[in-house]
């Protein structure tokens, strides 16, 4: 899909990961309500040209793994009103993610 | 989306050093930095015979062609051809392709099956990335700020408000649209359409079916006026 990604995927499906808990200026395709929450590599989508760069008028070279995770909606909002089984998916790039630390809970 | 995406994703602290981030400025009938620019650079283009004015009237028409008549083909045609929904679950451009619908560029396109235990609905919180190619220009409610910041909240709320009460053993599944992927929500053929022309299924598939804010159903002919 893209010719310049520099590095092998991270991540495959079914891997917990955690997205970054960070708030940098400028033009981030992570939503706030998502940062800091942990959820499985549902598939991964390609590598596309990195957004954050394309926006301020660079190529965005190498291009980004994408991936789509899955969380559990009560673990993004402690007060969600459904069921637990109930989720919701969205694209985070690698550069955003890293491995879940397994907690005891 | 492409003329939003440059400047409706920065948030809170980032107001303060992107002052053109502001998202309110899309509610304002006025016209702004970027719709100035481009503008100016179609006249330009146009002034220097790179392009012509009839070819960027052109590829309006073309853009403003699309509609989710042809979201429509494509879920009645699934219903219909059980080998085909699973070509386009599994691997969707070329799956579309297959349907011969000229100019639909469905390699970002992932299509969400709905089934008796998952209901599928479809957001883009940051702005209003939508599947165009398949179901056309977004309507207003999914540019709607309530609609984008509620939906993957309490989505069993708004999908109420749309009229679509799901059973707790339902799995309410949002995709948030955020980055490079399109979504598109397979329904459920719904019962009493048994024998039907994949004609007369593509009908009762709607643009907001598609989003996954309601279901087909089939129109009660009870009701029908003699």
């Amino acid at each position: 899909m893209s010719p310049a990604v520099v590095s092998p995927r991270r991540f495959a499906p079914g891997d917990r990961v955690t997205v970054t808990y960070t708030h940098p200026p400028g033009h981030r395709r992570i939503p706030y309500y998502i940062r800091g929450k942990s959820g499985l590599v549902e598939r991964y989508c390609g590598a596309f040209p990195n957004p954050e760069e394309l926006a301020y008028g660079f190529d965005g070279l190498p291009a980004r793994h994408l991936y789509r995770v899955r969380f559990q909606q009560t673990e993004i909002w402690p007060t969600y009103d459904g069921p637990a089984h109930d989720t919701l998916d969205l694209e985070v790039y690698e550069h955003w993610l890293s491995p879940a630390e397994e907690d005891a809970s | 989306m492409n003329d939003k995406a440059a400047h409706t994703h920065a948030e809170g602290h980032a107001h303060a050093i992107l002052r053109w981030s502001d998202d309110s400025a899309h509610d304002i009938e006025e016209t702004t930095r970027y719709p100035l620019m481009t503008e100016a650079i179609r006249q330009i283009l146009v002034e220097k015979g790179i392009i012509s004015a009839d070819a960027v009237r052109h590829l309006i028409e073309q853009m403003d062609a699309r509609s989710d008549v042809t979201g429509g083909k494509i879920v009645a045609r699934a219903w219909v051809d059980p080998a085909f929904k699973e070509r386009l679950l599994a691997n969707t451009k070329e799956a579309i392709a297959e349907l011969g619908i000229p100019e639909v560029d469905a390699t970002h396109l992932i299509v969400v099956e709905n089934t008796e235990t998952v209901h599928n609905v479809v957001v883009c919180t940051l702005c209003s990335c939508y599947p165009r190619m398949v179901l056309g220009m977004p309507p207003e409610w999914y540019k709607s700020k309530a609609y984008r910041s509620r939906v993957v909240r309490e989505p069993r709320a708004v999908l109420k408000a749309f009229g679509t009460e799901l059973a707790d053993n339902v799995t309410v599944r949002v995709h948030d649209s955020n980055a490079d992927m399109r979504y598109l929500v397979l329904p459920m053929r719904p019962l009493g359409t048994e024998g039907w022309s994949e004609d007369a299924l593509a009908h009762i598939v709607t643009r907001d079916c598609m989003v996954g804010v309601t279901v087909p159903r089939v129109p009660a002919k009870a009701h029908a006026v003699e």
